[in-house]
């Protein structure tokens, strides 16, 4: 039994003949909240798709709770404790918000494939949904379905659906992508809200972010991580400042966040 | 926590519609009392069966199925077959349960057709649908002990102890056994949407990807469906076997699979009770249109063009969206436009309906003379006054059949503009 929560073991991940991961080594502890940074075309979302199942590592091992899941399918990975949010919204449009939450909640229950229950019988399912909508802030969407939310209430709503099957491991794929300044910093406060006592990896591009959300930093350049430590030891991080950073970890000094 | 669900036992408006389903299913044979409306009525409840399971596929699990007309053929098949075995006395069951054979058949075929046809979604789906049912299609052509060839398999339904003097020999007889059927099924398949695999089978038609994230198997959760489906297809192949008295391949063809799909559509795949309108228009389609002419698949061909370029919700959809309309109180002022819509439409109906039944008559009863018979009217169909006065009419219809729709259109549009308004205003009320 590993001690990590998440373990990456030399992973590596050929499309064609190009390398977009090339031996990656990570090692997340439970209940750590972890950063994933780096420019774009990094590898980065192609890591979170290889931990979740959505493509198979060319090789290397991947371990969740001390059980390896490289090349299992993305819904027993999930049923075995990980969940992701996705970059690009990604929820049942024609569902209502509460379905849509319903619907996540579902096997974590163990109802699974069932025809032989109503749904409106399911009270643990619909208390839990009902509290995922609070924890989300959308409960006075109830009934909207979900392509008629705002943007920033879909990103909640995608926050929400990941989060609704009491996963301990959270993958989140740049949850504030596309949002103001102002709705971003609501919506880290709500992230560390929901994710407490988690394991939580994110991919984030706002450094001020990254240093108030993060435990320890993950800088991924060119599919490799080249620096994994805490917020105050990446950035003095030579090798880090030198590849990636520089420029933008002054701006976030500057701006005194 | 403020908010508990709150679970209601029971819903008055719901118990409303499904006594009123039940009444109308148990007094339509007593108002319709003709023969060929009581026949009707009994191949209606068969359709209806059999275009719901379909719509489990194509509108709750967005599987395009080209091949429905398997299960409920199959089911077709092996209900004649323990109609016979019953009638040889072979098989010890009651008539009134032999559906259920067609139905245990067609989900058997379901689960062993159904594994490979569910494997994908999509176009592939919809590709493997048509393989299959072109296989079994060729099996029957092939296997003519259990098809029974050219001329079928035929039994009589008059078969083992009648249960208080109901043998199903009459047709009314039959007909209450199939609307039994017909509520019973519906009902079960509109609990099916209620339950966790019906809402997943939505979550997978919407978004299959993210099901995947959520912990479901996607391709589970559409062979379940399938099986589902085929079960209930199977009972109305069960049913037909009984009211027909007569099975032939062409119950597992490929035009009966494409006419669930077209009046599925037709009636509309989105509204759990649209593929029951559906099914309605079928009988009626296949019954009575296509005694009144011949041109009736071309005049099927033309209504399911328009429904899917201009309501692709089907008829369903449109029904919904004007009741929306009447529930803001304002189908009053649309109702002038409608009544425009229908004259104009009448007119240009007229036209071009003139002109393809004479079209009709010149290629097949031009040894009858040249006068086609119209709406009443006796039209020459070498005369060119008539091909001009037809063609005139059309045009005029189609003209003013075009101008009140734009005026129709735009007051749509301001309706619907007043209503999201409303909607925002109570929502700020409250």
């Amino acid at each position: 039994m590993s001690a990590y929560a998440l373990e990456l073991k030399d992973l590596r991940k050929n499309f064609g003949k190009t390398e977009i991961i090339r031996g990656v080594n990570l090692a997340v502890q439970a209940g750590e909240r972890v950063a994933v940074i780096g420019p774009n075309g990094a590898g980065k979302s192609t890591l979170f798709n290889l931990i979740s199942g959505r493509f198979g590592p060319t090789s290397g091992e991947i371990v969740l709770n001390g059980q390896r899941i490289d090349h299992k399918k993305p819904y027993e990975i999930n049923r075995m404790g990980l969940s992701r949010s996705f970059q690009i919204t990604n929820i049942f449009p024609k569902l209502s918000v509460f379905e849509n939450l319903r619907c996540a909640v579902l096997w974590s229950l163990g109802y699974k494939y069932t025809f032989l229950k109503f749904l409106s019988g399911l009270k643990d399912a619909n208390e839990r949904a009902e509290q995922l909508m609070e924890m989300i802030r959308l409960e006075k969407k109830r009934d909207t379905l979900a392509m008629n939310l705002t943007y920033a209430e879909q990103r909640a709503l995608e926050i929400g659906i990941t989060i609704a099957g009491g996963a301990d491991v959270i993958l989140l794929d740049e949850p504030t992508a596309g949002m103001s300044k102002s709705e971003t910093s609501r919506f880290i406060h709500l992230i560390k809200e929901v994710t407490v006592g988690k394991t939580l990896l994110t991919v984030e591009h706002d450094m001020g972010v990254v240093f108030g959300l993060a435990d320890k930093i993950a800088v991924v350049v060119y599919g490799e991580v080249i620096a994994f430590d805490t917020p105050e030891a990446v950035r003095a991080n030579a090798k880090v400042q030198e590849a990636y950073l520089g420029s933008s970890v002054a701006d976030s000094q500057a701006g005194g966040h | 926590m403020s908010a508990v669900y709150k679970f209601k036992p029971y819903n008055v408006g719901r118990w409303v519609i499904w006594s009123l389903f039940a009444l109308v299913l148990i007094c339509a044979p007593l108002v319709f009392t003709s023969n060929l409306s009581t026949t009707m009525l009994a191949q209606m409840g068969i359709a209806i069966i059999a275009c719901l399971s379909y719509n489990m596929l194509l509108g709750q699990g967005g599987m395009l199925s080209f091949g429905h007309a398997v299960y409920t053929g199959l089911g077709s098949y092996m209900a004649m077959h323990a109609l016979n075995a019953v009638s040889a006395g072979q098989l010890g069951i009651p008539v009134s349960l032999l559906p259920l054979v067609g139905g245990v058949a067609g989900m058997g075929f379901a689960v062993l057709l159904g594994y490979v046809t569910t494997k994908k979604a999509g176009t592939p789906f919809a590709m493997i649908t048509m393989g299959v049912a072109e296989l079994v299609f060729a099996m029957s052509l092939m296997f003519s002990e259990f098809f029974g060839g050219e001329a079928g398999v035929s039994g009589n339904r008059v078969a083992g102890e009648s249960f208080m003097g109901i043998t199903f020999g009459p047709q009314v007889q039959i007909y209450y056994l199939i609307a039994a059927y017909t509520f019973v099924c519906v009902a079960l398949m509109y609990a099916f949407t209620q339950t966790p695999l019906g809402r997943m089978l939505n979550a997978v038609r919407d978004n299959p990807e993210r099901v995947e994230f959520i912990g479901y198997n996607t391709q589970r959760v559409r062979y379940f469906a399938f099986i589902i489906a085929g079960f209930f297809a199977g009972i109305a192949g069960g049913l037909g076997a009984l009211n027909f008295e007569i099975v032939t391949a062409e119950v597992v063809g490929a035009a009966r699979s494409g006419a669930y799909l077209l009046f599925t559509f037709l009636g509309g795949a989105t509204f759990f009770f649209g593929p029951i309108l559906g099914a309605i228009l079928m009988i009626i389609a296949f019954v009575l249109l296509s005694e009144l002419t011949k041109a009736w698949l071309l005049y099927l061909g033309l209504v399911f063009l328009f429904m899917v370029m201009y309501a692709p919700g089907g008829i369903a959809s449109l029904i919904m969206m004007n009741l929306r309309v009447a529930k803001f109180g304002k189908l009053r002022q649309i109702w002038t436009s409608y009544l425009g819509l229908g004259l104009t439409a009448i007119v240009m109906l007229a036209g071009a309906g003139a002109m393809i039944e004479m079209v009709y008559h010149l290629q097949l009863n031009s040894a009858l003379g040249d006068t086609v018979k119209f709406m009443g009217v006796a039209l020459n169909a070498k005369g060119v006054d008539s091909w001009f006065g037809c063609a005139f009419v059309m045009l005029t219809g189609l003209g003013l059949f075009e101008l009140t729709r734009r005026q129709y259109m735009l007051e749509w549009g301001e309706i619907q503009t007043e209503i999201e308004k409303e909607i925002k205003r109570r929502e700020t009320a409250v």
